[in-house]
């Protein structure tokens, strides 16, 4: 089974050279800790910066430079600054090549819901509407049953959704799964010392299995 | 062209109760202060804040909800603040939650001279709930309003006394937008310079957006989250 830098490991081995990467908060930010070496990619901020580099040397931090978590980095050498509406401009226009955020439900048909819990917590959406809606590669990094034990890889989302349609490929701490165009999650993956059965029990959505699913490898 | 005036007081001084503010800042960077501050202290009531977030408890827009200023808040993220929760779920306060890249093209859309846009963020979700749609290469769009605020108030870096502005880092965020998007709006700036000392190339935002200007003083610039990595 996978912890939370786990799967932010298993993650970093889907970005390619070349890629510009939105990274949403939580597990999906610590993907950034664990970019394969000789792998050139720029992180987009969608608070309105391309080139965001590792938080700040105590003493350093600049109150002006944040993330769209709102917490102080630093700017790489090549860094550009941009308003809110550039920034959605270029993930409408789907410029920002790999999307990894964060959900609380996620449908065997790739819909997603990570920002509403009717009666208990409204927080608001974010960016994460504009990101879904647009982006062509989707990875939600997220654990794989909630607090209570439910499955959040479900048939159909109870949640108030997010988007529609748009996951491609999800990353739990028990394995990784493509979301298949005509519908169902196909087990690519299993963390290391966890079966098929155990993810057959958690997954409450279709489960798609063909042949040996290897360990993965991180 | 001088758009210079003396204070944030002389700045928001036609500012009345019930009218629609958009407030520049992404979390608490970038945040007007100084007018939010003026805002408090005149003590205007039932506004309709359109501003990405809603400050903290003790700062920001945060000031204003403790003062029971606002009626209504359009933001995209709210999480941070425990009264404005209160006020939500007590029904005192409105609250309309849209899509930042919506909030931010809204803003740009008014300061463009556009009516509306089309965005698919928020399609297939209750934000589309009553909104018109269009299909456009076989892909459905929502449209979505140019927003109309009686003032926009911004924070930026520097401006000079024509109202040419420009911002640092990230503390850009909605500011730009914003600035255009005001019937009236309003710029304070950390530093107040003279025509000429700007590079007409670096200006982010010309002064024909902007019809108010002053220098700001006392920036607490308060960070949110402080995070940092160890010396090795």
């Amino acid at each position: 089974m996978l912890d939370k830098e786990g799967i932010a490991k298993r993650i970093a081995k889907e970005i390619k050279d070349g890629y510009y990467v939105n990274l949403g908060i939580g597990i999906p930010t610590l993907v950034a800790n664990y970019i394969p070496e000789g792998i050139d990619v720029v992180l987009q901020s969608e608070n309105g910066l391309l080139g965001m580099g590792p938080f700040p040397f105590e003493g350093e931090e600049d109150a002006d430079t944040i993330n769209a978590g709102k917490q102080t980095i630093t700017m790489l050498p090549g860094s550009a600054i941009f308003d809110s509406a550039m920034s959605f401009g270029m993930i409408r226009a789907k410029k920002v090549n790999l999307t990894i955020l964060g959900a609380m439900e996620v449908s065997e048909n790739g819909d997603i819901a990570n920002w509403k819990i009717p009666g208990k917590m409204v927080k608001g959406m974010g960016g994460a509407m504009d990101l879904v809606a647009s982006a062509e590669n989707i990875i939600v990094a997220m654990q794989h049953v909630n607090k209570a034990g439910e499955s959040k890889l479900l048939p159909k989302c109870s949640l108030p959704l997010t988007g529609v349609n748009c996951v491609k490929k999800i990353v739990t701490e028990l394995g990784v799964f493509d979301v298949l165009p005509d519908g169902g999650f196909k087990l690519i993956e299993r963390a290391p010392g966890v079966s098929v059965e155990e993810i057959k029990n958690a997954t409450a959505g279709k489960l798609i299995i063909e042949g040996e699913i290897p360990e993965m490898v991180i | 062209m001088n758009k210079v005036v003396s204070s944030a007081d002389k700045a928001i001084r036609d500012i009345e109760d019930g009218m629609t503010l958009m407030l520049g800042g992404f979390g608490l960077c970038g945040l007007p202060e100084n007018c939010i501050a003026a805002l408090v202290k005149k003590g205007v009531k039932g506004l309709t804040c359109i501003s990405n977030n809603a400050g903290v408890d003790d700062f920001g827009i945060g000031l204003m909800l403790k003062k029971r200023q606002v009626k209504k808040m359009i933001s995209s993220y709210v999480g941070e603040n425990a009264e404005f929760e209160r006020q939500l779920l007590s029904g005192e306060l409105e609250v309309e939650l849209i899509p930042q890249g919506t909030l931010a093209t809204r803003c740009m859309a008014a300061g463009y001279g556009m009516p509306a846009i089309f965005t698919p963020a928020g399609i297939g979700t209750e934000v589309a709930e009553g909104k018109e749609t269009r299909n456009f290469n076989g892909k459905d769009y929502l449209m979505e309003m140019a927003f109309n605020a009686d003032f926009a108030i911004v924070k930026a870096w520097k401006g000079d006394t024509m109202g040419n502005l420009v911002y640092r880092s990230t503390a850009r965020n909605f500011n730009p937008v914003m600035a255009m998007a005001g019937k009236i709006t309003i710029a304070e700036v950390e530093e107040l310079v003279e025509p000429g000392d700007l590079d007409p190339d670096h200006i982010h935002t010309p002064g024909i957006y902007v019809h108010r200007i002053f220098q700001g003083k006392n920036y607490e610039k308060r960070i949110e989250q402080r995070t940092v990595r160890k010396h090795i």
